[in-house]
């Protein structure tokens, strides 16, 4: 992967090169998806920070809640009926008891889907070396760029990062 | 806050590069604490649990005080962080690690007491679900294994809460760090990037965890509440039990958490990030729950003095006037007579030192408690042929002494790890105020 990117050091200017860029696509010859934007810290009050919101992340721990409460209530009524042993007077299947059990493994079924959402969508862990990114980042600067631009494109991208307010352009090959 | 992100990251991790002689001295000592409770419990396991002061009637006392005040603590952080990220309370944003972090070590402290009440902890695994040789499956209606599903749950739903925020300030560390250092923290930042997907999945996902942690933190303590008023012991079969544990909990947890903020603001001069308005917003809390801890306390003895059922006033009377009864008042002192007055007054409350002054007899105070609860009742059960007492080995006071032994060199430990602060919500927090600064400042537009 190859791209050419601006450091910008702050929100506003990034937001600038950001727009540039949307507006850029039919010119430069790439489309939105080669844009790219990598930041230090959430900044979802701005557009560039707003990419892909939509997930289903709250269904899918809804979801890992149901099969993890079912998944509990089967397995302790399984145990009492695999050795019908009666104690203390109570029913063998005792509802008031196992639903203890069932509502802690609904939560835990819950976080678990969460847990594993979030590693499977954000693509984590990801330790492969040659992906783009600037430890300049971690210094609060927001990285605006473009991936894989066309050859005859770059001078004319560069010009336009810089102009947007890049403190710095930089670019990357793998 | 006028402190670029450069200077938020050099003063945050500073602690992460450099050590002072206190703190080498420190571990040291923690050490040689936590490594004689652990000859203590050898002790135990090779002669046997006679070695404690356990004796027929009272089979409970030290361990499991130590387990019900462990769990409590741990309710400092992950139940208090997720409370404040749901109500988006702002001023959280420096606070949420420090109370997440004690929530973790907590729960693995309290977690080995059931071991060592066990005088055989070879044989832990049969709390584990799994049928025995002859097919029976653990006892599915006892209190005690709730306690299993509910403590895993929590201690899985901690570790996760504590170590998804920590994903970036790892990759920050990763940035920075040079040799073993950064192959380390690359690994422990799964190789975080900062895409606006990642962010909006990570906060996404800190949100539904914080959602679904409530309920949990709620349920262990009013599950562990319930190992004692499912039994039909005097003082202890009571419905009262899982709201005042819960609040119990939360009380002896933000005391922990002021303490251990202010011994972290000392020793790592975070003077600028953990400020005095966050010692007097947990101030007021640690006030309100001081007062509902006195409401419950004098619900319960009420109902019970009023009930004069025979077989509950023994017991009753043994902490009001007998021989557990200084421990009684003791206790009302540092949970409600010490505290509540500092913490009512605004002057005290916002001064850090005070705030401490209050926190730490409610440490005393509520061991004591989970102490009162336990051993008064057990020791004056029911008929008088059967009445004994209690006192103490030195193994199980070295083996308690060693456990907040333990808290303090782990916390010490991960704050030489992990950034105490979480950087990048600390960040976020800035430029979300300068933002409303920002918007605050403009001049209203008259509409036509």
């Amino acid at each position: 992967m190859n791209a050419i990117y601006g450091l910008y050091p702050d929100p506003d200017s990034a937001q600038r090169a950001f727009n540039m860029l949307e507006r850029a696509t039919s010119d430069l010859g790439f489309s939105d998806r080669n844009i790219v934007v990598l930041s230090g810290e959430p900044y979802e009050d701005y557009g560039f920070g707003q990419q892909n919101t939509v997930t289903l992340m709250p269904w899918l721990a809804a979801l890992g809640g149901l099969i993890g409460g079912l998944s509990g209530f089967w397995f302790v009524s399984f145990t009492q009926k695999s050795y019908p042993l009666i104690s203390g007077g109570m029913p063998l299947i005792t509802k008031w008891s196992n639903g203890i059990i069932t509502y802690e493994l609904t939560m835990l079924g819950a976080i678990l889907a969460t847990l594993i959402t979030l590693l499977i969508v954000a693509r984590l862990p990801d330790w492969r070396k040659g992906k783009l990114y600037d430890p300049a980042i971690s210094r609060g600067k927001i990285l605006i760029g473009v991936t894989n631009p066309l050859e005859g494109t770059r001078d004319e991208i560069e010009k336009r990062l810089r102009t947007a307010g890049a403190e710095v352009v930089k670019e990357f090959r793998k | 806050m006028d402190k670029t992100p450069e200077q938020i990251n050099e003063e945050l991790l500073y602690p992460l590069y450099h050590a002072s002689w206190r703190f080498y001295i420190a571990v040291a000592i923690l050490g040689s604490l936590v490594v004689a409770a652990f000859a203590a419990w050898g002790y135990q396991i090779y002669y046997g649990l006679g070695m404690s002061g356990l004796n027929r009637p009272v089979f409970w006392a030290f361990y499991i005080t130590n387990f019900v005040f462990w769990i409590g603590i741990s309710h400092a952080g992950t139940l208090i962080s997720a409370i404040l990220r749901v109500c988006n309370a702002g001023w959280r944003r420096p606070v949420t690690r420090c109370a997440e972090a004690i929530t973790v070590f907590s729960l693995l402290i309290a977690g080995m007491f059931p071991l060592i009440h066990l005088g055989r902890p070879w044989l832990a695994f049969w709390l584990i679900p799994y049928p025995s040789e002859r097919g029976i499956w653990p006892q599915f209606r006892s209190a005690l294994l709730w306690d299993f599903f509910a403590i895993s749950t929590y201690l899985i739903g901690s570790v996760t809460f504590l170590l998804l925020p920590s994903f970036p300030d790892f990759a920050l560390v990763r940035d920075r760090a040079t040799g073993w250092r950064q192959r380390i923290y690359n690994v422990a930042a799964l190789g975080w990037r900062g895409t606006p997907k990642q962010w909006h999945r990570l906060e996404m996902a800190m949100r539904i965890m914080a959602v679904a942690i409530i309920p949990v933190a709620v349920s262990v303590h009013t599950i562990v509440s319930w190992d004692f008023a499912m039994a039909p012991v005097p003082g202890w079969h009571s419905t009262i039990f899982g709201p005042y544990f819960v609040a119990g909990a939360i009380f002896s947890g933000i005391a922990a958490l002021i303490i251990a903020m202010a011994l972290l603001r000392k020793t790592l001069h975070l003077e600028e990030y953990l400020k005095p308005v966050h010692f007097d917003n947990l101030g007021k809390l640690l006030l309100l729950m001081s007062l509902l801890w006195f409401y419950f306390v004098f619900a319960e003895r009420l109902t019970t003095w009023y009930g004069n059922f025979p077989s509950d006033m023994p017991a009753f009377w043994l902490t009001q006037e007998g021989r557990f009864s200084k421990l009684f008042w003791t206790m009302v002192f540092c949970n409600f007579l010490i505290p509540a007055p500092i913490l009512a007054i605004k002057s005290l409350r916002t001064k850090v030192g005070w705030t401490v002054v209050a926190s730490i007899p409610i440490i005393v105070g509520m061991w004591l408690e989970r102490f009162l609860i336990i051993v008064p009742s057990l020791s004056h059960m029911y008929l008088p042929y059967n009445y004994g007492s209690y006192s103490p080995s030195w193994v199980e006071i070295t083996i308690t002494v060693g456990t907040f032994a333990a808290m303090g060199l782990l916390y010490l430990l991960f704050s030489r790890v992990v950034p105490i602060i979480s950087i990048w919500e600390l960040k976020l927090g800035i430029h979300k105020t300068e933002a409303s600064a920002f918007l605050a400042s403009q001049e209203p537009v008259e509409q036509p």
